[in-house]
């Protein structure tokens, strides 16, 4: 019969991802509850020794797979790789970061091994000695509970929502060796981004701004409301598409899903289709001069105010607070 | 060039969605149906390819019969012919089923390159398009901004947290399209007039040779968890309310 419950690791330049822990600590929470093992595949070139960090986060067993075909990051070899290990291993569970690196992995993987793929969930949980997975559907408007008729039950993770808990375990190392097929795909260039901030995805805070910014330059107040949260400030769709603001700022329902600890909308009506991309984040907060607003039911705090009023004070109040 | 465009018929979304009584799924009488926003930008990419290079735009989908709407939408854009998969059998397909669906659909034609939306907007799932690669045995580009087709391969720009890649690969290829890539044109009159002539082949699952049974089930779906009501922050002037609210988020939401 299946067992173990193994989660792919992602690490970048000899770095393990904050996703990573999430995924060990969750997997440890299933894994405490059916007495099982958990192991995690961790894919790059010399990067043994981060397996010693996964053991902090609660996993027995690593699999390391050294090759320098695995870095950077290319889709088939690291599929290549992960299939072989969880079908070779008769894995149970096999959780991913649902991150971009995650989605893309993770259903090449599920479709080699003609498995069940849960993506983006938001909890994980073991009812009646089955996995279920839950997660949101309709841009979050529903919750589903997913179950798994193929081995190994597949889910990644939501980034930010699943809690890193130290829990230290052996993470004996494994060496695993696989020949790696020629690959079609090349990484000509990788640019990265110089701003010092954290993606959306990763933010534990973010400011964002709508509209009723009323043009680029303003933003400066939103980044400085950032800098003193040491947060990341994003932007609605409305923002994005008049040019004040990158894509890759974009939160909603055709950019990003974000679930920070803390979201501040700024200026943002809270159209469903913003609602979309942060309504799972666990703290919001609407500044906005309409109190008919939608973005005012979803909130926890509302300030009915002027922004440009509000948020310059807001800045002043948080620095001192936190000084 | 022999491009793809894989499209699926989803609620708009704005469209209310509510849980059937038995939680088994949605009602979805009172929804209006559209074609995923995501696959817009495929079929964008698709016929502006075709437009530089030559060649023809083959849509194809899997959906009950309401499904052809939106095949006809794509052929009113610009697309030339459809294969539509309808089948009772794959109303409640997974990701899996989908993706076995469409690749033995492609597998038959001739093709260089297969867009997808980079995720539909009723399952949220973002797993077809890499399964479908993979089923095919071709690779995959993900989430992708920008495309250059250069004869026998194609590079891309592909965002990821706190970098961009520029990837290179070979063709064929399945590229999964994300807002940002292009421009989505409308359908014109005179589209809408060609394309209720343009040929839409239709076939079931046994015709493609695949099975039904899925590998993930939505045993049941709830609406979202409520929130408790929020708190509006009173204080007679922008400061105060700055003031308290500064406070609230570290005291109360312990969020600062
Ligand atoms: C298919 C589809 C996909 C979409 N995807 C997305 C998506 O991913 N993300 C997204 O955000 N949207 C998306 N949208 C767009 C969405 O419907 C809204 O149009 C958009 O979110 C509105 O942005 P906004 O809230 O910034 O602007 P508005 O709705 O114009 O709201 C501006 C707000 O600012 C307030 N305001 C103005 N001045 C001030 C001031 N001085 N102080 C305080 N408040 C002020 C106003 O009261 C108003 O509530 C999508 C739409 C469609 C159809
Ligand atoms: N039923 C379907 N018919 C055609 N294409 C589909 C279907 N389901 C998914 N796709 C394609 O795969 C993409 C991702 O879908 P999903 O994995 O369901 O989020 C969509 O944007 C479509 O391009």
């Amino acid at each position: 019969m299946a067992k173990g419950i193994f989660v792919i690791a992602e690490q970048r330049d000899g770095a393990l991802r904050k996703v990573s822990f999430e995924l060990a600590s969750a997997a440890r929470k299933l894994a405490d509850q059916t007495s099982d093992e958990v192991s995690a595949i961790l894919l790059g070139s010399g990067i043994e020794s981060l397996a010693a960090e996964l053991g902090k986060f609660g996993v027995d067993k690593v699999f390391v797979g050294d090759n320098a075909a695995l870095e950077p990051y290319v889709t088939e070899a690291h599929a290549q790789v992960v299939a072989k290990i969880l079908k070779d291993n008769d894995a149970a569970i096999a959780l991913f970061g649902a991150s971009v690196q995650g989605k893309d992995l993770s259903a090449r993987v599920a479709a080699k091994l003609a498995g069940g793929l849960a993506t983006d969930c938001t909890d994980v949980k073991i009812d009646g000695g089955k996995f279920v997975a839950v997660r949101p559907m309709y841009a979050g408007k529903v919750f589903a509970d997913v179950t798994f008729n193929t081995t190994p039950a597949m889910a990644s993770l939501r980034p930010n929502v699943f809690p890193a808990v130290e829990n230290a375990k052996a993470a004996a190392v494994t060496k695993v060796d696989v020949a790696i097929d020629a690959q079609k795909s090349k990484i000509l260039e990788v640019q990265k981004d110089t701003s010092g901030k954290v993606d959306l995805t990763e933010a534990n805070i973010i400011v964002s701004g709508g509209r009723g910014m009323k043009g680029p330059d303003e933003y400066k107040i939103l980044e400085e409301l950032a800098d003193v949260l040491k947060g990341t400030v994003g932007a609605s769709r409305a923002a994005v598409d008049a040019g004040w603001r990158p894509q890759k700022d974009q939160v909603g329902q055709t950019g990003k899903v974000v679930s920070p600890n803390l979201y501040i909308a700024c200026g943002i009506s809270g159209a469903i289709q913003h609602l979309a991309g942060m309504s799972s984040s666990k703290c919001i907060v609407a500044i906005n001069k309409d109190a008919e607003a939608p973005i005012f039911t979803k909130a926890d705090f509302g300030v009915v105010d002027d922004l440009f009023k509000v948020v310059p004070e807001l800045t002043a109040a948080c620095k001192k607070m936190l000084a | 060039m022999n491009i793809i465009a894989c499209v699926k018929q989803v609620p708009d979304t704005e469209a209310q969605i509510k849980v059937k009584a038995d939680g088994s799924g949605i009602e979805d009488g009172q929804i209006k149906w559209v074609m995923n926003p995501y696959d817009e930008f495929g079929v964008e990419e698709a016929l502006k390819l075709k437009e530089k290079n030559g060649g023809d735009v083959t849509i194809v989908s899997v959906g009950p019969a309401r499904a052809m709407e939106t095949i006809r939408t794509a052929l009113a854009m610009g697309a030339d012919k459809g294969i539509h998969i309808s089948d009772p059998a794959l109303d409640n397909a997974d990701a899996f089923v989908t993706a076995s669906a469409l690749a033995a659909a492609i597998k038959g034609l001739p093709h260089d390159i297969i867009f997808c939306g980079q995720r539909a907007i009723d399952d949220d799932s973002g797993q077809v398009g890499a399964m479908l690669a993979e089923l095919l045995g071709i690779p995959q580009l993900t989430l992708v901004t920008k495309l250059d087709f250069a004869g026998s391969s194609v590079k891309v720009i592909r965002p990821i947290e706190g970098a961009q890649l520029s990837i290179e690969t070979s063709l064929p290829c399945v590229v999964t399209a994300q807002k940002g890539l292009n421009e989505p044109r409308y359908a014109s009159l005179p589209g809408i007039m060609k394309a209720k002539k343009k040929p839409v082949d239709v076939k079931n699952a046994a015709a493609l040779g695949i099975a039904s049974d899925v590998k993930a089930k939505v045993a049941k779906v709830v609406p979202p968890p409520a929130r408790a009501a929020g708190k509006i922050i009173c204080g007679d002037d922008a400061a105060q309310k700055a003031a308290e609210l500064a406070r609230c988020l570290r005291e109360e939401a312990k969020a600062i």
